[in-house]
């Protein structure tokens, strides 16, 4: 029971055009896994036989190692990307219509929900009709459908779309706390921010095949090239320029810092250690920046897509 | 409870609750009954008023056929000139003169008669008026001929030929047409709750899409069973819809029936003569006893049945695939293309059933079109009331069962894939595609 959901190469058809080719995730119980991919790549599809909105053509999907069953449905929680509420319906009558949907007593369902709009302050919104609302007010209310019936396993589709910096961090927070308590999260997003702010995992979906997938900070690891950014002040910077030029691979480098110096991207080569570097450096100038450059999820998004 | 009566549920009280739906099903009835007694009442007044005709009958042949009815009165003038008389009636404000010249004989007087008055003169008056000449002038020229009009009267046979089947049955033209009034109305009915709630399950299918709630709701329910529960949701609000009409309505109509006094009977005044006629025939009590012993011989418990088994056969049929059509497109301007294939086969069955059925409702073109599932539920409920033989309507019926169950899994097809397909108008070939998802 390490995995919470793990699929074993899903492929899905749609007439001649592939949406899906043997694609392949393990998703560990407990953990917020990043599902990232450019537009198009299949993450909505493979989200969607998660759901069993859709069937996959070959493949199996486990969910706490047991193949998918439609008894699944209300240990998943699905915030998709194109959502909406009915609009005339009120906002009490819908959550708990939505709730029962996904298996949960009325009575039940109605107390959970009264703990919610308490929890986000909104208590007098269960008789106003979702049109009545703001995108933001109605985006919290879809927030609380998909997390009511405390689903094990919430999947998100591009969480963050639409929100406000405010309502955004209120949902961060949230699903933070959701994993706390022992929930798996499923981010489906192209979106880095979010992703080296949240994941621990990731896989990368591109043109229906999965390209990458690990720990975050493993593929980091993996992706990490030995350059340190340095800041160096100094009287002569052009001798200084020189001297290092002569013994390392050097580049100039683009960062923001309150003083004049000079500023170098540094690759070092298996034989050398960061110590050795500081050292000469120290020697030579006044270090005031020293970091070691981690390639971004964006970066490594970007170089893999192309790669590809 | 279980997903299926809990969507059932959903859009049974959505419906209901809809403040337009409840509008509609309260002033339906009301403006249909207003109008009605307003037609009713402006019709009475119409013919309430009391006309003055004045005859001038130069020849002195015909003034006895006038005779003063509730709202006609004759006035028979003589001694007068045209002129004088033309201008008598007209300062005197009577409706007409009716001019009857003196000629040489009887055909020449017949030819020369004038009505004169102020505008053109009513329909109905003028044929009643001729009509009375007409039996006038004929018995005149019978006696000028030496033929005496009472043996001839006398001698006026009226045939009715008295049906009966083999079977011993007897059955009447009247009954005939009772008959086809009880089929078409069903059939009728069967066409408009089609139309009328066929529409809302797809409007209610394309706001789902809309609103973008499908996506949410389909990873709780299958697409099929959202799709059966709209259908049947909708449905019950229909006929709940329907009973308050016809309840409301009856009442209505029963109240509005006392308050203005408005007889019923007395809505077709030009033919409320030929009624009376045919009441005074002496047949006509035993043809209303055949008319009664053909209702009561009608075959109700097979009609009852038979209405709700195809009324729900044909009703599913046709709502599935409005659902489909809902799930295809965006929005309602886009779903014409896909609205013809669907009219057209209940469109042709309503006049088929129509026109077929009244000429034969045994003959092979109704059989057939009895059959076809498409048509069959309307052309056999127009069909039943003359009695059809119980394995045809098992047979029909069974078609009916088969197609409606492809229709429906045809239609989930459709539903499933074209529920999470937004953007692009979809063409028929693009539909075809999505069966094979």
């Amino acid at each position: 029971m390490k995995n919470a959901l793990v699929t074993n190469s899903v492929s899905k058809n749609f007439g001649n055009f592939t949406a899906l080719n043997k694609v392949s995730i393990t998703v560990p119980k407990g953990s917020i896994f990043g599902l990232l991919g450019p537009n198009g790549a299949g993450k909505t599809t493979l989200i969607r036989i998660i759901n069993q909105i859709t069937m996959p053509d070959s493949g199996s999907v486990l969910l706490d190692d047991e193949p998918l069953q439609s008894y699944h449905i209300k240990d998943i929680g699905y915030l998709p990307e194109e959502r909406g509420l009915y609009k005339t319906m009120k906002v009490g009558e819908q959550v708990l219509y939505l709730a029962q949907l996904k298996g949960l007593s009325k009575a039940e369902a109605k107390k959970r929900l009264e703990h919610w709009f308490e929890k986000f302050e909104i208590g007098d919104w269960w008789n106003k009709k979702i049109q009545e609302l703001s995108k933001g007010m109605a985006q919290k209310i879809q927030f609380i459908v998909t997390v009511l019936h405390q689903p094990k396993l919430l999947i998100f589709d591009e969480p963050f779309s639409g929100f406000d910096p405010i309502n955004a961090n209120l949902i961060k927070d949230e699903i933070l706390q959701l994993r706390e308590e022992g929930a798996t999260i499923i981010f489906a997003t192209h979106r880095m921010e979010s992703v080296e702010e949240l994941c621990d995992d990731i896989a990368l979906l591109h043109e229906s095949n999965k390209i990458l997938e690990g720990k975050l900070v493993d593929i980091k690891r993996q992706y990490k090239t030995n350059t340190f950014e340095v800041g160096l002040v100094t009287d002569n910077e052009a001798q200084l320029k020189q001297t290092i030029m002569a013994k390392f691979d050097a580049s100039p480098a683009v960062y923001r810092s309150l003083n004049n110096d000079l500023k170098l991207n540094i690759k070092l080569k298996e034989s050398e250690s960061s110590n050795d570097l500081l050292a000469f450096l120290t020697s030579n100038a006044q270090v005031i920046h020293f970091n070691e450059l981690v390639p971004t999820a964006n970066d490594i998004f970007i170089q893999t897509v192309k790669n590809n | 409870m279980n997903h299926l009566s809990l969507i059932i549920k959903r859009e049974y009280l959505t419906k209901v609750k809809n403040k337009s739906f409840i509008i509609m099903t309260i002033m339906s009835p009301i403006i249909m009954i207003a109008l009605f007694a307003l037609v009713a009442y402006l019709s009475q007044l119409n013919n309430n008023r009391e006309r003055v005709i004045s005859i001038l009958d130069e020849s002195g042949i015909v003034s006895d056929v006038f005779k003063n009815t509730e709202f006609t009165k004759y006035n028979i003038l003589s001694n007068i000139s045209l002129e004088d008389a033309k201008q008598l009636v007209e300062e005197k404000g009577e409706y007409g003169l009716l001019h009857i010249e003196n000629k040489k004989d009887i055909t020449e007087v017949s030819k020369a008669i004038k009505f004169y008055s102020e505008d053109s003169p009513s329909l109905t008056l003028m044929s009643n008026l001729e009509s009375k000449l007409e039996k006038k002038f004929t018995d005149l020229k019978l006696l000028q001929e030496g033929i005496d009009v009472e043996k001839l009267k006398s001698s006026e046979t009226q045939i009715d030929i008295a049906q009966e089947s083999f079977l011993g049955e007897e059955s009447s033209k009247a009954g005939n047409i009772m008959k086809l009034v009880f089929g078409g109305l069903a059939g009728y009915l069967l066409f408009m709750f089609i139309i009328i709630y066929g529409n809302m399950i797809m409007r209610s299918v394309i706001e789902e899409k809309t609103s973008r709630i499908i996506e949410i709701i389909i990873s709780s329910v299958k697409p099929v069973q959202l799709m059966l529960g709209k259908i049947i949701g909708t449905s019950l609000a229909g006929i709940t819809q329907f009973l308050i009409w016809m309840i409301l309505g009856g009442v209505l109509l029963t109240v509005v029936t006392m308050i203005f006094n408005i007889d019923l009977m007395q809505m077709q005044t030009p033919q409320q003569e030929m009624v009376q006629q045919a009441l005074e025939n002496p047949n006509a009590n035993a043809q209303a006893q055949i008319i009664f012993n053909e209702f009561r011989s009608l075959p109700i418990l097979n009609l009852v049945i038979a209405f709700i088994m195809f009324f729900i056969g044909g009703y599913l049929l046709y709502s599935s695939l409005y659902a489909a059509v809902g799930a295809a497109v965006d929005n309602e301007t886009d779903t014409q293309q896909f609205m013809m294939p669907i009219l057209v086969p209940l469109i042709l069955a309503v006049y088929v059933g129509l026109f077929t059925v009244i000429e034969d409702p045994h003959g092979t073109v109704s059989t057939v079109f009895s059959f076809i599932p498409f048509t069959s539920p309307v052309v056999m409920l127009m069909r039943i009331p003359f009695g059809v033989p119980i394995w045809q309507q098992i047979i029909s019926l069974g078609l009916l069962i088969g197609t409606f169950m492809f229709t429906v899994w045809f239609a989930a097809k459709i539903y499933r894939v074209g529920i999470l397909m937004y953007g692009k108008k979809p063409s028929y070939k693009d539909i075809y595609k999505w069966l094979k998802y």
